[in-house]
């Protein structure tokens, strides 16, 4: 299907994919900002494109993200547009060079960073129209565990959670999810360990954090609370390059062992999420 | 109107609505000398009234219950307040009824039905949900008060000497689980029933005749569970030492601990 949410790239085929009913929305957060949560989300997508999904990345963070820093996007019409009513949802999409859809949120969304039930009506009409058009839509959410946050969460059916192996990073990320769990009675929650030192040290975090988890964490009886270790992606240098040169890492240097681990974890994410039925 | 479509009083077959409404004590039945249409719109509003109360205790029943529940959590959707419901069940039911007769077991009920409907405030909708099971729903509740509305519920059913023959009184004990609405969009009715029946299996398992509410929690992160995070920092294994670059021991650890507590 030519669909206008899923903008053509200059001079590329849009990839050819089966339409599936629905698409699967995966929640990228993280608790506290600053570790890569845009940089995951954005790469992620540019991966997942890659191997022929029709992926979109709405900015959740509600004018707050910096997903169009990181991308080098500067669209006219965002979603802000789209909330006031001064555009149609299709003008606001537009093509990241990485292959996939981006619904940014504009300057003018952080007026609605606090969630009235408006807000969350035209949230949750725009996602039920956005979600049929895509094998995944990653919904970048912003920082910390404020309602806005927990709500872009609860519309995804699966959570990634990015942390680093820094002491407040895993703290955040661990309220954070102990959240997830009470409020949202989440059961499998996804991890993703970024700038990482050396092999098996996400994994070994992840099982740290779910010993806590198992130890503080009350859950219903028969509903255990898991995380699901989903890679690590390796400090690397390339990755602050990319960053500064405001590309794409998986674009600049595929390479690379960060590229490569976020390669890899869109393979996993593909098995996990998109290709299983729902 | 045209012609055709009015409508005879003496066409309609009322008898059996008059015959249901006569026989319950609380409806009050219309005189014959009103207008058909005050007559009939009268039998229509106690048959309405009827369809929504539970027969024994004068209670609503679970087809008003439901309605209301999801008429609350829309509401909550958004307004955000919170509501509680709270689902109650009597404990040993089965012994009074058993050792007592069921009349006995009804007028136990009958009471106990008295009993909630004044521990609550008018805006609250108590139901008998079914058997010797009742729920309340209390809508703008704020979180700190809940607990304390369920303990006054629970003593007060456990302070009635109910009177089930001149020379028997029986007392009886609840055990009370509830639930605050989820705030959250995915939430239906009956999620939001099932998380105050765990609470009320929860009381139930851990001896009756006590209070468990599914709190919306505080999320705090104790010095605790900071402990056993980093437990394998603060043992000195060089992985994780490795990990943390000066700048995250120093500045950052910090912080997060100030933050949390």
């Amino acid at each position: 299907m030519s669909d206008v949410l899923n903008p053509p790239q200059d001079n590329v085929a849009p990839p050819i994919v089966p339409l599936k009913p629905l698409g699967k929305v995966l929640a990228v957060t993280s608790g506290k900002g600053g570790v890569g949560k845009t940089f995951v989300s954005a790469n992620l997508a540019a991966a997942l494109a890659k191997r022929g999904h029709r992926v979109l990345v709405l900015d959740a963070d509600l004018g707050l993200a910096n997903l169009d820093v990181v991308l080098n996007l500067y669209p006219k019409v965002t979603l802000h547009d789209v909330f006031t009513g001064k555009a149609k949802l299709e003008e606001a999409i537009v093509r990241a060079p990485g292959g996939f859809s981006v619904l940014l949120a504009g300057s003018g969304m952080v007026e609605y960073s606090r969630l009235t039930p408006e807000v969350r009506d035209d949230f949750l009409r725009i996602m039920g129209g956005l979600i049929p058009h895509y094998d995944i839509v990653l919904l970048d959410t912003g920082a910390g565990i404020s309602d806005v946050v927990l709500f872009a969460v609860s519309l995804a059916s699966e959570v990634l959670v990015v942390a680093t192996p820094e002491p407040t990073s895993l703290t955040d990320a661990y309220a954070t999810i102990k959240v997830l769990a009470a409020q949202q009675k989440r059961q499998n929650i996804r991890m993703v360990i970024n700038q990482t030192a050396r092999l098996g040290d996400g994994r070994a975090i992840t099982t740290q954090l779910q010993q806590v988890l198992d130890r503080f964490v009350k859950t219903e009886p028969g509903r255990p609370l898991r995380l699901i270790h989903m890679g690590d992606i390796p400090s690397d240098p390339s990755v602050r390059q990319a960053v500064m040169r405001r590309q794409l890492l998986l674009l600049s240097m595929p390479g690379c062992p960060a590229a490569m681990a976020i390669s890899q974890l869109a393979a996993k994410l593909e098995d996990t999420i998109i290709n299983r039925v729902s | 109107m045209n012609a055709s479509s009015v409508i005879h009083l003496q066409e309609l077959r009322l008898d059996d609505a008059r015959a249901l409404l006569e026989h319950d004590p609380s409806t009050s039945l219309p005189k014959a000398e009103e207008s058909s249409t005050v007559y009939v719109q009268s039998i229509i509003d106690n048959l309405c009234e009827l369809s929504l109360k539970d027969p024994l205790t004068g209670l609503s029943n679970r087809r008003h219950f439901r309605s209301v529940l999801s008429r609350e959590i829309d509401s909550v959707a958004r307004s955000g307040e919170s509501a509680l419901l709270l689902m109650m069940d009597i404990d040993h039911f089965k012994h009074v009824n058993d050792t007592y007769g069921h009349q006995a077991g009804d007028q136990v009920l009958q009471a106990i039905a008295k009993c909630l409907a004044t521990c609550v405030r008018p805006m609250d909708t108590v139901a008998r949900y079914g058997g010797e099971e009742f729920a309340a729903i209390l809508p703008n509740c704020p979180v700190s008060f809940g607990h304390i509305v369920a303990e006054r519920i629970r003593e007060a059913i456990g302070d009635l000497l109910i009177a089930v023959s001149p020379v028997l009184k029986v007392q009886v004990t609840v055990s009370i689980g509830g639930a605050y609405a989820p705030e959250w969009v995915r939430s239906t009715t009956s999620l939001w029933t099932d998380r105050a029946d765990i609470q009320l299996y929860r009381a139930k398992s851990e001896g009756r005749n006590r209070v468990f509410i599914d709190e919306q929690q505080v999320i705090a992160v104790s010095a605790e569970e900071k402990s056993m995070l980093f437990g394998p920092l603060s043992m000195g294994d060089p992985a994780w030492i490795e990990n943390l670059s000066a700048d995250a021991l120093g500045a950052s650890a910090g912080s997060a601990m100030n933050r949390v507590n």
